[in-house]
């Protein structure tokens, strides 16, 4: 069943008519050629698909596109301003904090999301002070919250130093 | 993926009516769990009430010290509200240890109540599954199961039309039973409260319902009483982290002079709903607050449990939960 809905992605007003089973996934990958998030298990499982959406990280494949709305999408894309890399970007590239990259979108999206919920005091399954308002982002604290990003390449061990470096130089507590 | 029209309503009362016209329709909030079901073509809605927005995102005072949770109140948001996480940490925790931070944003309190069991049978349209096709039989039973259910479940055999061995995959919920929550809903008929443990079913001689709500029915908010007493949610799984529970407790312990005087415990991952453990609480008020006391309710509890061929591990699993967690808390008290 076609509608017609207006998608906000990385800045830009994008009118798009959709069936409405069209996930946000697919309309950014499939009709706008925005192919930043990858679609990986499409389940919700790998976190390949992460974007934010008003700044909060969602997993695209499980977000109908027709619920959108007026939310600001931002892919990993987005996040580079003026064809300048984003802070992740570059630390994830010192970092060597990836092997064949596929995941890798889906991890910088989630990983600014992480920085956004740390400022924020939110707290996480590994968080031993509940009561506390403050989160000290510690290299347990960054597994825990990366924990919905999968990668099948095991670089694992140096994505946590890349998200730490952009933690540590935009002044997130660690 | 079935076709569906997609609905907004103004409130939630017109999405009610939306839904009541729509037999075969069904409510969307976060979709975290109905988009992924409608993929694997395990839901097949016609019409799609979208509610995210409709319902409420706030959570407010209640006069005797508790709180009210709008339904639409994201997991992440309700985890870090600070009245939760000084008044109810179970709660937090549990919905800490529950999906990943994706979901959490995405996934509501309303939402998380009425998701569905993972069992593998289930979610796999070409295996059979009382659930999901009615009368079709059960693969778990002698299948794999060793995520399932100990306590409560239908066992007529693998062809029983009732079989059903598949739990409720929410820690959430079973913070909020062990909370005596009480959830509230809309209906075509006006508005209902009920007891949380009254909303999830066992699987009895109709696995395909997982509550008692009737078709139509919106859970608008859920309602938490003031606690009063320490609590603690612990879950045990395969992984250390984005896992379903093998067996999960939320726990709460009032302990004077030595004496348990209150004690709420919850279990989650072995049963068909979140299992309020009310034989080990019964045996546990006015005992001495010792690890032979918590053993004894932890037994006292299990006693019922049936465990199939492969999950007969969680027994002790959940009775040394039990007993540690108490132990942690009556130390806590200390």
């Amino acid at each position: 069943m076609d509608t017609q809905i207006t998608l906000r992605v990385d800045g830009a007003a994008q009118p798009l008519t959709v069936d409405t089973r069209t996930t946000l996934l697919d309309a950014l990958r499939e009709r706008l050629r925005n192919t930043s998030p990858k679609k990986g298990c499409d389940h919700g499982q790998c976190g390949a698909c992460t974007v934010l959406l008003d700044g909060r990280r969602v997993n695209s494949c499980l977000v109908l596109a027709v619920t959108v709305g007026d939310a600001e999408v931002t892919t990993s894309d987005g996040l580079a301003e003026g064809g300048r890399p984003h802070a992740l970007h570059r630390s994830f590239v010192e970092h060597d904090a990836f092997q064949c990259g596929y995941c890798t979108p889906g991890q910088v999206c989630s990983a600014a999301g992480v920085l956004a919920e740390a400022r924020a005091g939110w707290p996480s399954a590994v968080t031993a002070d509940l009561a506390a308002g403050d989160v000290e982002l510690s290299d347990a604290e960054i597994r825990e919250r990366m924990s919905g990003n999968l990668c099948r390449c095991a670089a694992y061990a140096n994505i946590v130093p890349a998200v730490a470096a952009v933690a540590e130089s935009s002044g997130v507590r660690r | 993926m079935r076709e569906f029209r997609y609905e907004r309503a103004p409130d939630v009362a017109g999405a009610v009516a939306l839904l009541a016209g729509a037999p075969e329709g069904a409510f969307l909030g976060g979709g975290t769990n109905l988009v992924d079901l409608m993929k694997l073509g395990v839901a097949t809605p016609d019409v799609l009430v979208d509610v995210r927005e409709l319902v409420s995102r706030e959570i407010t005072e209640l006069p005797d010290g508790g709180l009210r949770i709008g339904a639409g109140v994201p997991n992440a948001d309700l985890a870090a509200d600070r009245r939760v996480r000084e008044r109810f940490p179970v709660l937090a925790q549990a919905l800490l240890a529950g999906a990943s931070g994706q979901l959490r944003n995405r996934a509501t309190t309303g939402g998380n109540l009425l998701q569905r069991t993972r069992c593998g049978y289930f979610t796999d349209v070409t295996k059979p599954c009382n659930k999901r096709s009615p009368g079709s039989g059960c693969g778990a039973l002698e299948g794999v199961h060793r995520n399932h259910a100990i306590l409560g479940q239908t066992i007529a055999g693998s062809a029983g039309p009732a079989t059903c061995v598949a739990t409720h995959p929410s820690d959430m919920a079973v913070a909020m039973v062990a909370l005596d929550a009480v959830v509230r809903v809309l209906g075509p008929d006006g508005e209902r409260s009920l007891p949380l443990a009254g909303l999830h079913r066992l699987p009895g001689d109709d696995p395909s319902r997982d509550t008692t709500l009737r078709h139509g029915e919106l859970i608008t908010a859920i309602d938490l009483p003031a606690l009063g007493m320490p609590s603690r949610y612990r879950k045990v799984r395969d992984r250390a982290s984005f896992a379903f529970a093998l067996v999960s407790i939320a726990a709460a312990l009032r302990v004077e002079d030595g004496v348990v005087r209150d004690v709420r415990l919850a279990l989650g991952g072995v049963a068909h709903r979140p299992w309020r453990a009310t034989a080990a609480e019964y045996v546990l008020r006015g005992l001495p607050a010792t690890e032979a006391s918590f053993a004894a309710a932890a037994e006292s509890e299990l006693e019922e449990a049936t465990p199939l061929r492969d999950n007969g591990f969680k027994v002790p699993m959940a009775r040394n939960l039990v007993v540690r967690t108490l132990l942690d808390l009556s130390e806590a008290l200390r």
